[in-house]
C-alpha cells in the first residue's frame, strides 16, 4: 500500500454509518480535550506564583451549581451520544430478507467459506457488490473472530454456536480479513481476503468454481444416512413432525413458547432436542451431538430449509 | 497468659469490634466467592435443564440431608462456644469448641464415604462417565468443584477451631480474646454456604 | 500548636528526635522480614513492585522491538504470544493493582486519619508474603515455559488448547488476588475504626476516600475472578469440563464472570489515582480542592457503578443486541462522575497560587492523559464504533492511556511527593521535573499513533502485521524508548537522593495533611503524641478567601498534637 493514510477504505454500507459517529465523537471529544487543555493551561499561567492575577474568594459565578450545572451537562452529553449510536446500531440491526448465505467455518488457523451452490473457499471470500450477504459462522475449536477493517464490520466466531454477520459492500475491490480474536500460536497469521465482485463477476465466478455437491443435497444424503428420514418422514413407530416448511416458521413448543425456526433453533432441535420440545410430540429424538460435525451440521441445515419451498405446509 | 490487648488498639472493647467488623468483611468477600461458582450453576443449569435434573438424582441424598443436619448442629455448638468463652465460662466453652471439631470432623467423614461412593459409581466427569448426555458431565464438574472448595474451606475452619480450643485450654489464649467470635463468624459462613449448595446438589433433580 | 506553618525550607534542620525514626527504629533483617510496622511493609512492597515493574517493561520492551518490522524477527509466534501475556499479567496484577494502594497507601492511610498503625498489622505483613509467594509462582509459571492464553484467559483456549502453564499462572493471579483482599479488609477496617478523634469521615483527605473506594471493589470483585480462574484450573488439572463447548459448555459464561470482576478491577486502577493527584493539585495550587463533597459522591459512583458495565468488553462476542445496549448505556453513565473530578481539579487551579514542582507536573499530565484515555473510552463505548475498533490497537491504546498515562504518571507524582515524608530526603527538582516532562512526551508518543493504527484496523495480539501499518508501530516503538528513560530516570534521581539529598523538614511542601505533623521520617509509632482534628482538609487559605499573589497564605494543618 502506498503513502500514509490515516483512515481506512469505507467499502461497506455500515461504513458510512459508523464513520460519520467517529467523526462526530472525534470532534466532540477535541472540543472537550481543548476546553480541559485550555483551561488548565490559562489557569496554571495565570495564577502561577506571583503573577499579579487576582485572588480572593472565588466569584459567586463558580460554586455549587456550577457543579450541578456540568455534571448535567455531562451527562445529557453522553446520553445524546448513546442515544445516536444505539439508534445506529439498532437500525443496522433489522434483517433484509432474501440475503446470500454463505456459511464460514473457522478453525486454528484457517478460514473457510462455503457458498449456497456448494462452492468452498479457504482464507478467502467472494461476494457481489451491492448484496445482502449473510454469513453464518461457527468455529471447530477457540474463538476466533471475523474481521474486515473495510467493512467496519467484526463478530466473534464461537465454538459450539451459531453466530451471523449481515453487510452490504459498496466497492469493488480485494480487501483484507483479519482473526481479531486471539487463538493461539499462529493467531496473527489467520488471515485472508474478501474480494467484493460486480454481481455479474460474481456468477461467472462462482460457476467456475469446481461445483461441490450442493449443500441441501448433501445434507439430504446425511439424513438419509444418519436416519433423520426414518423418524421424520412418514414413520410409524414414531410420530415426528414432518420438517417440510419448518424452517423460518413459527413453531410452537410444549412449553407454552413459540420460537422462529432459524438457523440456530434447528441446530438445537439437532444438538439438544431436549430443550425445546414441539407441542404435541414426545421428546424421543435422540440428541446427535458428538454424532454429527459441523460440517454436516452446515448440510443438514441447508437441507431443512431448501424443504422450504417443497410440500404443503 | 498473655494480654488480650494487641497495637495499635488501646480499648479491648474497640479491638473486639475491629476483629467482628473484619471478619465480616473477610466472610462477604468469601460469600462472593461461592456466590461466582453458584452463578456459573446456575447459568448451567438454565442452559440444560434436565440434564441438570437427571444429574442431580445420581447425588447421594442421604449423605447430603445427614451432612446438612451435622454441620447445623455444629454452628450451633460454635456460636455457643464462642458465647462461653465471652463470658469467661472455661468448661462450657471449651465442651462446646469440642463438640463443634467433632461434628465438622463427621461431616468431612460422611462426605469422604459420599465421594467415594461417586468415585466408585462413575460420577467423575470423563471417559467412561455414568450417563452418556454429556452436559450432565458440567454439573458433576461443579458438584466435585463446589463441595471440594467447601470442604477445604471446612477444613480450615477446623484447624481454627483446633488451634483456638488448644490454647485456651493451655490457658494460652485469654478467653476474652475477640478471636473466637471471629471464628464463630467464619464457621458460620461456611455452615451457611452448604445451606446453599444442599438444595441445588442434592434436591434440584428431585423435585 | 503548630497551627502556623513552618517556613519554606528544605534546609531546615531536622528535628532532634528524627534520629530514632521507623528506619532506625529496629536493626538487623529480620527487623524488616518480620515487621509488623506499616511504613517498613510499605517499603517491602515498593521494593517487589519495582522489580515485577521492571519484568513487565522487560517484555514491553520486547514487544516494541519485535514490532519494529512487519515480519517476525527477535521472537517465535509462540514466544510473542507469551510475552505480551506476561507484559498483561506481570503490569495489571502485580504492579499496578497494588501499586498505589499497598505502597503510598499502606505507608500513608494511617498517617492521613492519625492512626498508629493499620488495624491488622499482622494481617498486613502476611498479605505480603502472599504477594511474594504469589509473584514467584508466576515466575515460576515464566521460566518453566510461559503462558499464552494473553491476560484475559479466553475459554476454551484457555482451558482445552493452550498447552502452556496456565494452571500455574491462573493460581498465582488467585493467590494475588487473596492478598489484595487482605489489604481490602485491613483498609476497610482501619478506615472505619481508627480515625482520630475528631477526623469526621467528610474531613477524610481525598486520597482515604479514594482508597476505601478501592478497597470495598477489592472485597466485592476479587473473589469472583478468584471463583472463575479456580473453574478454569480444575478444567485444566481434574478434567472437569465447565467450559468445555463439546460438553455443552457456555463460550460465554467465562467471559461474563472474568470482566464482572475485570471491569471494577479497571476501577480499581484508577481510584487510588485520583486520590493522589487530588492531593497534589490543592497543595501546589494552594486552594481548598473545588466541591470536596461532589469528588467524594464521585468516587463512590464509580466504585458502585462499576460494577454494572462488564458487558462492554463483549460487545462483539454474541451477546444479545438489546443486553449491549444496556451495557453502553452504563458505560456512558459512568463517565459523569470521572467528569465531575477532572473539571474539579480543573477549578482547584482556579485563582490559586500556583507552582511547578515535580509532583505538579506529573498531577497535571496526568489530567491530560487521563482525559485523552477517558475520552476514547467514550469512543469504545458507542456499539457501532467499538464493533470496528475493539481487538485493535484502538483499546490498547485506549487502556495504556489510562493504565499508564494516568495511574502510572500519578503513582511517580504521589512518589515524588512523599518521598521526602518516606526518606526524610529531597532529591535534585531540576531532574526530577526533566523526568516529569520526558515522560509526558514519551508517552504521547509511544501510545498516541496505536489510535491511529488501531483505527485503520491493526488487530492486537499480532506479531506479524500488514506492512503498511509499520510506520506507527516504527513511532511508537521510538516513543518506547523515551518513555523507558522518563521510567528509569526518577530511580537514579531517588537513590542519589538516599545518600546526598538535603534533609527534609516536617513539612517540605507545607501541606495540610497530618502525614505531614510528624516527623520526616516519622517515628516507628507514626506521631509522638496522638493528634486532634478540628478542620477539614486542605485549609491552604481562610475559608471565603484565596491565597495572596505573592506570599504564601498562612495554611492551617488539619490537626493539632494534644
Ligand atoms: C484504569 C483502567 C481503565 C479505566 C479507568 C477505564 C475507563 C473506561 N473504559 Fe476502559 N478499558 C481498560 C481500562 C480502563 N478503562 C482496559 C484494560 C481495557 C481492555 C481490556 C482488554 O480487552 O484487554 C478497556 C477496554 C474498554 C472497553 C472495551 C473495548 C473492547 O475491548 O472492545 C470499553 C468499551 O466501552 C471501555 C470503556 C471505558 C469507559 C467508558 C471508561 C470511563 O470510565 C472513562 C471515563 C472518563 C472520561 C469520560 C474522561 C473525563 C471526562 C471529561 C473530560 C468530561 C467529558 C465527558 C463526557 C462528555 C461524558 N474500556
Ligand atoms: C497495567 C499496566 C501496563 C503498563 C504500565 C504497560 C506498559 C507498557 N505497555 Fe502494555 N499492556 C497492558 C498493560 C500495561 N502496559 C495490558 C493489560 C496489555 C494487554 C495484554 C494482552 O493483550 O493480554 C498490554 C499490551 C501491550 C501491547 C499490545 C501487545 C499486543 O496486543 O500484541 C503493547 C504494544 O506495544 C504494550 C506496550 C507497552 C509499553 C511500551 C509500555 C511502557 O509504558 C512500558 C515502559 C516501561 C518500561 C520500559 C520499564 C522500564 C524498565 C526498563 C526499560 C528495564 C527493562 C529491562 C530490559 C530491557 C532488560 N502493551
Ligand atoms: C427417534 C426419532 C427421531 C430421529 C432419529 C430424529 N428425530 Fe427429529 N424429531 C423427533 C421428534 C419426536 C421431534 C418432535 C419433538 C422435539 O421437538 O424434540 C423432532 C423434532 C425435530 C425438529 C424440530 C421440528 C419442528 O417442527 O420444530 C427438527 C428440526 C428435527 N427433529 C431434525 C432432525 C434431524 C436433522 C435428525 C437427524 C440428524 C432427526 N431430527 C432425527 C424424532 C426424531
Ligand atoms: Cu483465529 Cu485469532
Ligand atoms: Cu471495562
Amino acid at each position: 500500500m502506498s503513502g500514509i493514510s490515516v483512515w481506512p477504505v469505507a467499502a461497506s454500507e455500515a461504513a458510512g454509518k459508523v464513520d460519520a459517529i467517529v467523526i462526530f465523537l472525534l470532534v466532540i471529544s477535541g472540543a472537550i480535550l481543548a476546553l480541559v487543555g485550555a483551561l488548565v493551561l490559562t489557569f496554571s499561567i495565570r495564577y502561577r506564583r506571583g503573577s499579579s492575577a487576582r485572588r480572593g474568594a472565588l466569584p459567586e459565578l463558580v460554586n455549587r451549581e456550577v457543579e450541578v450545572g456540568w455534571t448535567a451537562a455531562t451527562l445529557l452529553l453522553a446520553l445524546f451520544i448513546f442515544a445516536w449510536a444505539g439508534s445506529t446500531e439498532l437500525s443496522a440491526f433489522q434483517p433484509g430478507p432474501d440475503a446470500l448465505e454463505i456459511h464460514v467455518t473457522a478453525k486454528q488457523w484457517m478460514w473457510k467459506a462455503q457458498h449456497p451452490n456448494g462452492a468452498r473457499e479457504i482464507d478467502a471470500l467472494h461476494v457481489p457488490r451491492g448484496e445482502q450477504v449473510r454469513l453464518l459462522m461457527t468455529s471447530e475449536d477457540a474463538i476466533h473472530s471475523f474481521f474486515v477493517p473495510a467493512f467496519r464490520i467484526k463478530q466473534d466466531v464461537l465454538p459450539g454456536r451459531l453466530t451471523e454477520l449481515r453487510f452490504r459492500a459498496t466497492l469493488t475491490g480485494e480487501y483484507t480479513l483479519f482473526c481479531a480474536e486471539y487463538c493461539g500460536t499462529l493467531h496473527a497469521r489467520m488471515g485472508g481476503t474478501v474480494t467484493v465482485m460486480e454481481p455479474e463477476d460474481y456468477a461467472r465466478w462462482l460457476a467456475a468454481q469446481p461445483e461441490g455437491d450442493d449443500l441441501g443435497r448433501e445434507g439430504r444424503a446425511l439424513f438419509v444416512s444418519l436416519g433423520c428420514a426414518g423418524c421424520h418422514e412418514g414413520s410409524t413407530v414414531v410420530r415426528a413432525p414432518g420438517l417440510a416448511g419448518v424452517y423460518g416458521r413459527a413453531v410452537n413448543l410444549a412449553d407454552g413458547r413459540v420460537v422462529r425456526a432459524d438457523e440456530a433453533y434447528i441446530r438445537d432441535s439437532i444438538l439438544q432436542p431436549k430443550r425445546d420440545v414441539v407441542a404435541g410430540y414426545q421428546p424421543l429424538m435422540p440428541s446427535f451431538a458428538g454424532l454429527v460435525g459441523e460440517d454436516e451440521l452446515v448440510r443438514l441445515i441447508a437441507y431443512i430449509r431448501s424443504l422450504r419451498t417443497e410440500g404443503p405446509s | 497468659m498473655s494480654e488480650a490487648l494487641r497495637e495499635p488498639w488501646d480499648s479491648l472493647r474497640r479491638q473486639r469490634e475491629a476483629a467482628s467488623f473484619g471478619m465480616w468483611i473477610y466472610v462477604s468477600s468469601e460469600a462472593l466467592l461461592f456466590a461466582g461458582l453458584i452463578l456459573a450453576f446456575a447459568a448451567n443449569r438454565f442452559l440444560h435443564p434436565e440434564a441438570f435434573a437427571a444429574a442431580g438424582r445420581e447425588t447421594n441424598v442421604i449423605y447430603g440431608t445427614v451432612n446438612t443436619l451435622v454441620l447445623l448442629t455444629s454452628s450451633l455448638t460454635m456460636a455457643v462456644g464462642a458465647e462461653a468463652a465471652r463470658a469467661r465460662l472455661r468448661t462450657l466453652a471449651l465442651r462446646a469448641l469440642g463438640a463443634t471439631l467433632v461434628l465438622g470432623l463427621a461431616f468431612l467423614v460422611i462426605k469422604g464415604f459420599e465421594w467415594r461412593e461417586d468415585i466408585l459409581q462413575h460420577l467423575v466427569p470423563g471417559p467412561g462417565f455414568k450417563l452418556d448426555n454429556p452436559e450432565t458431565q458440567i454439573f458433576f464438574a461443579l458438584y466435585w468443584i463446589m463441595t471440594a472448595l467447601h470442604g477445604l474451606h471446612l477444613t480450615g475452619g477446623l484447624g481454627a477451631v483446633g488451634w483456638l480450643s488448644w490454647q485456651a485450654w493451655h490457658d494460652e489464649r485469654p478467653l476474652r480474646s475477640p478471636a473466637f467470635e471471629a471464628v464463630a463468624l467464619y464457621w458460620h459462613l461456611v455452615d451457611i454456604v452448604w445451606v446453599f449448595l444442599y438444595p441445588l446438589l442434592y434436591l434440584g433433580g428431585r423435585t | 500548636m503548630s497551627e502556623i506553618a513552618t517556613p519554606h525550607a528544605p534546609t531546615a534542620p531536622a528535628r532532634p528526635h528524627a534520629g530514632d525514626s521507623y528506619l532506625t527504629a529496629e536493626q538487623g533483617i529480620a527487623s524488616w522480614f518480620l515487621t509488623t510496622d506499616h511504613k517498613r511493609i510499605a517499603l517491602l512492597y515498593m521494593a517487589a513492585l519495582t522489580v515485577f515493574f521492571f519484568i513487565g517493561g522487560a517484555a514491553a520492551v520486547a514487544i516494541r522491538i519485535e514490532l519494529v518490522t512487519p515480519a517476525a524477527d527477535l521472537l517465535s509466534a509462540d514466544g510473542y504470544n507469551r510475552m505480551f501475556t506476561l507484559h498483561g499479567l506481570v503490569m495489571v496484577w502485580f504492579f499496578l493493582v497494588p501499586s498505589i494502594p499497598n505502597t503510598l497507601g499502606n505507608f500513608l492511610l494511617p498517617l492521613m486519619i492519625g492512626a498508629r498503625d493499620l488495624a491488622f498489622p499482622r494481617l498486613n505483613l502476611f498479605s505480603w508474603y502472599l504477594f511474594i509467594g504469589a509473584g514467584a509462582l508466576l515466575l515460576f509459571a515464566l521460566v518453566a515455559g510461559g503462558v499464552d492464553t494473553g491476560w484475559t484467559f479466553y475459554t476454551p483456549y484457555s482451558t482445552t488448547y493452550s498447552n502452556s502453564y496456565v494452571l500455574t499462572a491462573a493460581l498465582a493471579v488467585v493467590l494475588v488476588g487473596f492478598s489484595s483482599i487482605a489489604t481490602g479488609v485491613n483498609f476497610i477496617a482501619t478506615i472505619h475504626l481508627l480515625r482520630a478523634p475528631g477526623m469526621t469521615w467528610f474531613r477524610l483527605p481525598l486520597l482515604v476516600w479514594a482508597i476505601y473506594g478501592t478497597s470495598l471493589v477489592i472485597v466485592l470483585a476479587t473473589p469472583v475472578l478468584a471463583a472463575v480462574l479456580l473453574l478454569v484450573v480444575a478444567e485444566r488439572a481434574f478434567g472437569l469440563p465447565v467450559f468445555d463447548p463439546a460438553r455443552g459448555g457456555d463460550p460465554l459464561l467465562f467471559q461474563h464472570l472474568f470482566w464482572f470482576y475485570s471491569h471494577p478491577a479497571v476501577y480499581i486502577m484508577i481510584l487510588p489515582s485520583f486520590g493522589v493527584v487530588s492531593e497534589l493539585i490543592t497543595c501546589f495550587s494552594r486552594r481548598q480542592v473545588f466541591g470536596y463533597s461532589f469528588m467524594v459522591y464521585a468516587i463512590m459512583w464509580i466504585a458502585v457503578i462499576g460494577f454494572l458495565v462488564w458487558g462492554h468488553h463483549m460487545f462483539v462476542s454474541g451477546q444479545s443486541l438489546y443486553v449491549s445496549l444496556a451495557f453502553s448505556f452504563l458505560s456512558f453513565v459512568i463517565a459523569v462522575p470521572s467528569a465531575i473530578k477532572v473539571f474539579n481539579w480543573t477549578f482547584t487551579l482556579y485563582r490559586g497560587q500556583i507552582t511547578f514542582e515535580a509532583p505538579m507536573l506529573y498531577a497535571l499530565g496526568f489530567i491530560g492523559l487521563f482525559t485523552i484515555g477517558g475520552l476514547t473510552g467514550l469512543v469504545l463505548a458507542s456499539i457501532p464504533i467499538d464493533v470496528h475498533v475493539t481487538d485493535t490497537y484502538y483499546v490498547v491504546a485506549h487502556f495504556h492511556f489510562i493504565m499508564v498515562g494516568g495511574a502510572v504518571t500519578a503513582f511517580y507524582g504521589g512518589l515524588t511527593f512523599w518521598w521526602p515524608k518516606v526518606t526524610g530526603r529531597l532529591y535534585p527538582q531540576f531532574w526530577s521535573r526533566f523526568g516529569a516532562i520526558l515522560m509526558f512526551f514519551g508517552f504521547a508518543f509511544t501510545f498516541f499513533p496505536m489510535f491511529i493504527m488501531g483505527f485503520l484496523g491493526m488487530p492486537r495480539r499480532y506479531q506479524v502485521y500488514p506492512p503498511e501499518f509499520q510506520v506507527w508501530h516504527i513511532l511508537s516503538s521510538a516513543g518506547a524508548v523515551i518513555l523507558a528513560g522518563a521510567y528509569l530516570l526518577p530511580i537514579g534521581y531517588l537513590a542519589w537522593s538516599l545518600f546526598w539529598g538535603k534533609r527534609a523538614g516536617d513539612n517540605p511542601w507545607e501541606a495540610t495533611g497530618l502525614e505531614w505533623q510528624t516527623s520526616s521520617p516519622p517515628p516507628r509509632d507514626n506521631f509522638r503524641s496522638p493528634p486532634v482534628v478540628d478542620t477539614g482538609p486542605y485549609d491552604y487559605h481562610p475559608d471565603g478567601e484565596g491565597p495572596h499573589h505573592t506570599e504564601r497564605a498562612p495554611h492551617r494543618m488539619q490537626g493539632r498534637q494534644t
